[in-house]
Order: C-alpha cells, then sequence, then structure tokens
C-alpha cells in the first residue's frame, strides 16, 4: 500500500457515523459560546444542531444542547475536549443514556388559496401545529415535537406553498426525577 | 461614602497587576512595553521585587518564559502592549499549549470604550489567542482583577499546564479597587482537574505488568511536568519491574541516558531497538505521553499485540490516536506512587530474559551508527563533542528546530529532567535561543547551551542583544549545514532531491555577528578545531556565538519512513539510494 510521500499517515479510518445530542452545562460568561463554537470548527467536529439559553439566572448556567455527528472515536473526544474547558460543568451525552426527551420549536410560513390552504390547515391540525398568524393568503404555524416530524411536517407543506421556516434546534433533558 | 483611602488594599489596576505576581511568587518577567501597558510599567519601575527582562520581540518574551518554566516547574510569566505586543505572542502560547507549559500572559487592551472600535493599536486579543490558551480572560472592571489574576495562575499551573492570557484595558489599570490575595474561591468551580488515578485500574494495570513477558515503558512530557517526585517514581518502577523504557523527544532525562534499561528515544528519529521494542510488546505502559503521530508511524499498525495501559491527566489524550485498554486519569507522580505501592505489595518483578535478549539483537543493529571523517565535522560528532565537554558542568540544554534537534535528542545524554528545553508539539523554528535565555535567568550560574540550526537561529537572532544587555552567558552552538537540513532531507526523500528553497543563501557571518552584538564569535570548522572551541566557549561568561561548521548533506537517520510502521524503520548502514527510493515510493506530496 503506497500513500503519497508524506510525514503524516493519510490513510483515514472509516468507522461509521454517529448523531449524538449532548447536553452541556456551562457558566455563563462572556465568549464562553464562541469557546465552544471554537472548539467545534477548530477542530473540524460536525454541529447539527446548536441550543443555548440561560437556565438558572442567579447561578449564570447556561444549557447548550448539540446534537453533531461523527464516528464513535471522535463523538468521544467531543465529550472530552468540551468537558476540559474551563467554564464547562458538565457534559451528558443524552443519546448513551437513552433515557431523554428531545424537542424542537418551529415556525412554517405557508402562502396560498383554495385547496391547498385547506390542506395545509387539516395537515397541521393533524400534526397539532398552531395557526399563530394568519392573512387571507397565508399562515403561520407553531409546531414543537423532536426533530424528524418537524421535518416530516415541513416536507409536507413544501408542496402546498411553504414561504420559510424558522427552527429552535434541539433541546433535550433526561427523563425521570434526577437532575443532570 | 465610607473612606478607603487607608485601605492597603485599595490600589490602581496596574498596581494589582504587580503585586499579584508578587504574591505568588513571581521573581522575572519578560517583557516589552507599549501604550496599553504603560500604567504597569510605571508600577514595575517604582519596585524592585519583580525584575523585568527587556526582550527585542515580543515572540522572544513568550519563548524565553517557556524556558524559564520548563526548566523550574514555576509558570513563565510574560507582560506585552495591546495589538502587535498580542499577536507576537500567538506562537509562543501556541507552542505552550502543544508542549504543555504554564505560561501567564498579560496583555494590555485600548481602554474599554474603545473595545471594538478598531481603535489604535486594538486587536480582539481574547478572540485570537482563544484557540491557543488554555483559558483567557477580559477584564473590564477593576474590582475582577485580583480574581481573574489569582485564577490564571491556578489554570495555568494545574491540571494539565498551559498558557493562559488576562487582557487588562488601560482604563481597569488606572481605575482603583479592591485588591485580595490569593484564595480558594477564587478558582472557577467547573474546574477540577483529576489528580488520584482510580484504585481499580491502577489494580488492573499491575495485574497485567505483574504477567507481562516482553513488557515496555513509554514515558513522556507529562512526567517532567508533573515534577521532579515522578522521575524519581518512575526510576523506581523501572528498579522494581526491570522492564525497559523508552521516552518521547520530551519526555528525556525523566529516566537517565546511562540507566541500563534506556532505549533511548523512540518515534520517526528514535532508536531501532526502541521502536521495535514498542512493536513487540505484550505490555505497554505509557506515562504522560499522548500517542501523537510522530511517535505512532502508521495507527493500525502501532504495537499490534499489545494491551495498553495510559496514564495522563487529560481525558482528552485517552483513546484519541491509539485505543487503550487500561486508561488511568490522573498525575503521572501521583499515579506511579500509587501504582509503586501496589506492586510491590502484589506482584514481583516477571522474568523477561529473553525479552532483553531480543532486544540486545536490535541494539546490536546500532542505529544510532554514522561515518566519521577527519576532514569535515559530522553533525553527531559535534553533539557527542559538545556532551563530552559538558560533563561536569551544570548544563541546561534548549534546541531550534531541524536534523540538529534530532541529533541533539539522539546524541546529547540527559540524566535528570528539567534540563532539555524543546519544541515539540509546534516544532518552532526560532525557540531555542530565548529559551535559552529564560532559563540562563533561572540559573543564572549554569551552562545553558542552545543547539541550533543556521536557518532556526535567524528567526529569533535578535535576542543575543538582550543576552548582552541582562549579562547572560547563554551558548548559541549552531551546527551550520548552510541549509534548512531537514526540509532538505524530506525533498531529496519525498520530493525527487528538487531542493527547492532549502539552501541557505546569504547566511551571516556569525562571528562578524557575534562582534556586532557585542558577544563572542567561535568558529569550528575541522573536527580538530572542536575541543579547543568547546573549551573556549565553555569558559568565556559571556553570550556565545558558535558557529560550528558541519557536513552540509549529512541526513538525520535511522527514520520511520512515511505511513510505516515502527518495524519498518530505515537505518543508517542501508540508507542507500536505492532502499531509500524504495521505503519512500509513493505519489505526490502532499503534506
Ligand atoms: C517557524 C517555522 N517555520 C518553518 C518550519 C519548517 N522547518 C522545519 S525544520 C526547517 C529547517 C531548519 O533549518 P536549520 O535551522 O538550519 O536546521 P537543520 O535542519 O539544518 O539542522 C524548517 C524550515 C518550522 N519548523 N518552523
Ligand atoms: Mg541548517
Amino acid at each position: 500500500m503506497n500513500q503519497p510521500a508524506s510525514a503524516y499517515f493519510l490513510e483515514e479510518r472509516h468507522d461509521p457515523n454517529e448523531t449524538h445530542t449532548l447536553s452541556v452545562l456551562v457558566q455563563n460568561e462572556p465568549g464562553v459560546l464562541a469557546r465552544v463554537i471554537g472548539l467545534f470548527s477548530g477542530r473540524g467536529y460536525n454541529i447539527d444542531s446548536l441550543t443555548v439559553s440561560e437556565t438558572e439566572s442567579h447561578k449564570h448556567l447556561s444549557r447548550i444542547t448539540i446534537v453533531t455527528t461523527g464516528t464513535p472515536t471522535v463523538i468521544e473526544q467531543i465529550k472530552h475536549q468540551l468537558d476540559r474547558m474551563i467554564p464547562v460543568y458538565r457534559v451528558v451525552d443524552m443519546t448513551i443514556t437513552g433515557r431523554s426527551i428531545e424537542r424542537e420549536l418551529a415556525m412554517v410560513k405557508v402562502r396560498g388559496r383554495g385547496d391547498s390552504r385547506v390542506e395545509a390547515l387539516r395537515l397541521a391540525d393533524a400534526f397539532r401545529a398552531r395557526v399563530i398568524d394568519a392573512t387571507t393568503e397565508s399562515f403561520v404555524f407553531e409546531i414543537t415535537g423532536n426533530s424528524s416530524k418537524i421535518s416530516q411536517f415541513i416536507d409536507l407543506m413544501r408542496p402546498l406553498g411553504l414561504v420559510e421556516v424558522s427552527r429552535t434546534g434541539v433541546a433535550a433533558i433526561g427523563r425521570g426525577p434526577e437532575g443532570m | 461614602m465610607t473612606d478607603k483611602s487607608n485601605d492597603p488594599n485599595q490600589m490602581t489596576g496596574a498596581a494589582m497587576i504587580v503585586r499579584a505576581l508578587i504574591d505568588h511568587g513571581v521573581q522575572h518577567v519578560f517583557g516589552y512595553p507599549g501604550g496599553a501597558v504603560l500604567p504597569i510599567y510605571d508600577e514595575i519601575f517604582q519596585q524592585s521585587e519583580v525584575e523585568h527582562i527587556l526582550v527585542r520581540h515580543e515572540q522572544g518574551a513568550g519563548h524565553a518564559a517557556e524556558g524559564y518554566a520548563r526548566s523550574t516547574g514555576k509558570p513563565g510569566v510574560v507582560l506585552v502592549t495591546s495589538g502587535p505586543g498580542a499577536t507576537n505572542m500567538v506562537t509562543p502560547l501556541t507552542d505552550a499549549l502543544m508542549d504543555s507549559i504554564p505560561l501567564v500572559c498579560i496583555t494590555g487592551q485600548v481602554p474599554t470604550h474603545l473595545i471594538g472600535n478598531d481603535a489604535f493599536q486594538e486587536c480582539d486579543t481574547v478572540g485570537i489567542t482563544r484557540p491557543c490558551t488554555k483559558h483567557n480572560w477580559l477584564v473590564r472592571d477593576v474590582n475582577d482583577l485580583a480574581k481573574v489574576l489569582h485564577e490564571a495562575f491556578y489554570v495555568a499551573t494545574t491540571g494539565r499546564p498551559g498558557p493562559v492570557v488576562v487582557d487588562v484595558p488601560k482604563d481597569v489599570q488606572f481605575a482603583v479597587g479592591t485588591y485580595h490575595p490569593p484564595r480558594k474561591s477564587d478558582v472557577h468551580v467547573s474546574y477540577t482537574p483529576r489528580v488520584k488515578g482510580d484504585a481499580a485500574q491502577i489494580r488492573k494495570a499491575v495485574a497485567l505488568l505483574a504477567a507481562a513477558k516482553r513488557p515496555v515503558i513509554y514515558s513522556g512530557g507529562g512526567v517532567i511536568n508533573s515534577g521532579p517526585e515522578a522521575s524519581k517514581l518512575l526510576r523506581e518502577l523501572v528498579d522494581v519491574t526491570g522492564f525497559p523504557i523508552t521516552s518521547t523527544l520530551m519526555g528525556l532525562g525523566a529516566y537517565p541516558a546511562t540507566g541500563k534499561n534506556w532505549l533511548g528515544m523512540l518515534g520517526m528519529h528514535g532508536t531501532y531497538e526502541a521502536n521495535m521494542t514498542m512493536h513487540g510488546c505484550d505490555v505497554m505502559l505509557c506515562v504522560g505521553a499522548r500517542f501523537d503521530d510522530r511517535i505512532t508511524g502508521r495507527t493500525d499498525a502501532f504495537s499490534p499485540g499489545s494491551k495498553k495501559i495510559h496514564i495522563d491527566i487529560d481525558p482528552s489524550s485517552i483513546n484519541k490516536n491509539i485505543r487503550v485498554d487500561v486508561p488511568i486519569i490522573g498525575d503521572a507522580g501521583n499515579v506511579l506512587g500509587d501504582l509503586l505501592q501496589v506492586f510491590r505489595a502484589e506482584a514481583k518483578k516477571p522474568d523477561i530474559k529473553s525479552w532483553w535478549q531480543e532486544i540486545a539483537t536490535w541494539r546490536a543493529r546500532n542505529s544510532l551508527a554514522y561515518k566519521k571523517s577527519n576532514d569535515v565535522i559530522l553533525p553527531q560528532y559535534a553533539i557527542q563533542k559538545l556532551f563530552e565537554a559538558t560533563r561536569g558542568h551544570d548544563t541546561y540544554i534548549t534546541t531550534e528546530v531541524g536534523q540538529h534537534q534530532m541529533w541533539a535528542a539522539q546524541f546529547f545524554g540527559f540524566e535528570e529532567p528539567h534540563r532539555w528545553m524543546t519544541s515539540g508539539g509546534l516544532g518552532t523554528m526560532g525557540y531555542g535561543l530565548p529559551a535559552a535565555l529564560g532559563v540562563q535567568v533561572a540559573h543564572p550560574n549554569s551552562l545553558v547551551i542552545d543547539i541550533a540550526g543556521d536557518a532556526s537561529v535567524q528567526m529569533t537572532m535578535q535576542e543575543m542583544s538582550t543576552a548582552v544587555q541582562f549579562e547572560l552567558p547563554i551558548k548559541i552552538f549552531i551546527l551550520n549545514n548552510q541549509y534548512m537540513g531537514m526540509v532538505r532531507q524530506w525533498q531529496q526523500l519525498l520530493h525527487g532531491n528538487r531542493l527547492s528553497h532549502s539552501y541557505s543563501e546569504a547566511l551571516p557571518d556569525f562571528v562578524k555577528l557575534a562582534d556586532a552584538f557585542g558577544c563572542v564569535g567561535i568558529q569550528a570548522i575541522k573536527p580538530g578545531d572542536l575541543d579547543g572551541a568547546l573549551k573556549e566557549m565553555i569558559k568565556v561568561k559571556r553570550p556565545v556565538l558558535f558557529d560550528c561548521r558541519v557536513a552540509a548533506l549529512e541526513n538525520c537517520f535511522p527514520m520511520i519512513p512515511s505511513g510505516k510502521a515502527h518495524n519498518e524503520m530505515l537505518l543508517p548502514a542501508e540508507a542507500t539510494d536505492e532502499a531509500t527510493a524504495a521505503a519512500f515510493a509513493g505519489g505526490k506530496a502532499l503534506v
């Protein structure tokens, strides 16, 4: 086996990719999000979805939920690399613990008249999406659920006059009485 | 309003900085002034507890602080101005991050109200240095300054050590606030490095070691960082187990080069016996090293038949490049202590006589052999001569980056930790000269030598002026092959001998240059010159530029060719043109 002339070992391993949801509890201080994002871009990790908000303002704690894809080795690296950042308290892999609930919220704007408008409303009802804005030729639906449900709803709206979508990204929490 | 004028803890931000340095036992600061740090320089002027070493370029301050830190185990401290002062620090900060060196760098910043306005000498220091520090801070309120400074020292020196930056706007330096001495609560609650290893894991490790037939210990810079006690314990472990030991470039000196179980350095330019032992072992104990790509060769063929134990303080080092069987998170010294205790109580020295016999056959290949000459100085010979000449002296060695660095690692024997300062992870040309300055500041009466290359030494040559100003008698021993030898070696081996821009054209006359700097210039051209010239270099109590003219086309062997495994090394005796061509056969170059 010959590789190009280089001092680096250039063959990549081809383990299958996995998608994991990570919950990261951080000190809410200036630059903390830049640190986390910089880690992902700097080390070439993927971010499929990222959700951040302060969760306990008196303790200056924020919770970051990251959905990422990589080989098992890379996922393990990501967790360790996050964990060793100074303002990071804890990293929990919601996919490994397995007992977690994931939700995302989307607002979906659909424009149309006549049959397609009626069909959009009917589907929204089936998906428990709420109408939060309406004109004679448009709706904005609000839908929550796991990401695949939201994607499915968006796909269904496409032929019915989908104009635009705004998604929050995934928030996740463990089941049962314990905190993270 | 209460009157605080009598409170000794009321002071300006600039005064707090100097006060914090004193409270952390800092005796030396390496720095360069500028508009955004003038209030701090004003404070430095008015006291005598902290001595400031004025460099000639901020990069020099950074590497000097690295040398200071690595040779003392204490943090190196740097003070630079905003904008260009801060950006000039990016290389040493990255260097220190890669090699886990504790640095505390204080940068001036434009006044708070101007941040973001593209003010004169403004740059986004915390943004620029975020990926090249362990942590960094921008301090916007003088009342946060004491806490941040104390935290900065703590973060830099604990866990896996590393560089930190504290960026202080000029108005915060002028503002008056309340200082407090270091206290426990200054530390981020989210930062809790693990020191003690898991007892069950240590038991598992001992069981593996006790049953080993073909063991090896592979140690790294983490053992040095952990402090002298860790090196002592490592030596004890080698004695108690009777195992062979090799080390990375960064770990040299933890186990003595004259020790009978020493195999020499491993990796790309390591010895044949070290690499073959790694390849053929059945149990590998890795302490404070990180399976870096210069060490492993091709990862899928790395030590295929071994159970691997990995002691590291940084969990992210575990399973990063190589899967291990028994990871132990903790400080190298602490874990080695526990491991020794359990080994002594529960195991006895395994019989590995036949393993040593096999190792002896690899040793007999004499992988560091080179052809001697009476006409030209071989670089390997020069290092051997230097080593001999410095025996009995209290010697510290730094290096630049290139062939000379590898020859220094191969041919200079280190008996003690903290004696060897080299840029391993980043491979920074220009590191060695300023690092030598820093070492000499910390050890004013010792013999401090930078083993340099003709190209590297020109990158930070201006620091000779610092050496003269502060009467730091550093010796710059230049293996002058008139080439960027390491680059040329790769071009010869990998790029069809097309020597693109690797010839050191228009080299300065180093002896005249020494004269111009006001230091001592020495030259050696023939092998017969060396003894006398080295003696003179060591005797003279002033900075020296030593121009050692060596064989221009000598290459560094042994070598693991690209994409090959440990057992496929190219030895010097076998490095004929055909064998080399075959070993390096491949397509177009990428990296
Ligand atoms: C700052 C920097 N730039 C470029 C390189 C790439 N590089 C590695 S070794 C080398 C040549 C070093 O030449 P010299 O200092 O003369 O040492 P020699 O190999 O000849 O002993 C170069 C350019 C580097 N390591 N660092
Ligand atoms: Mg050279």
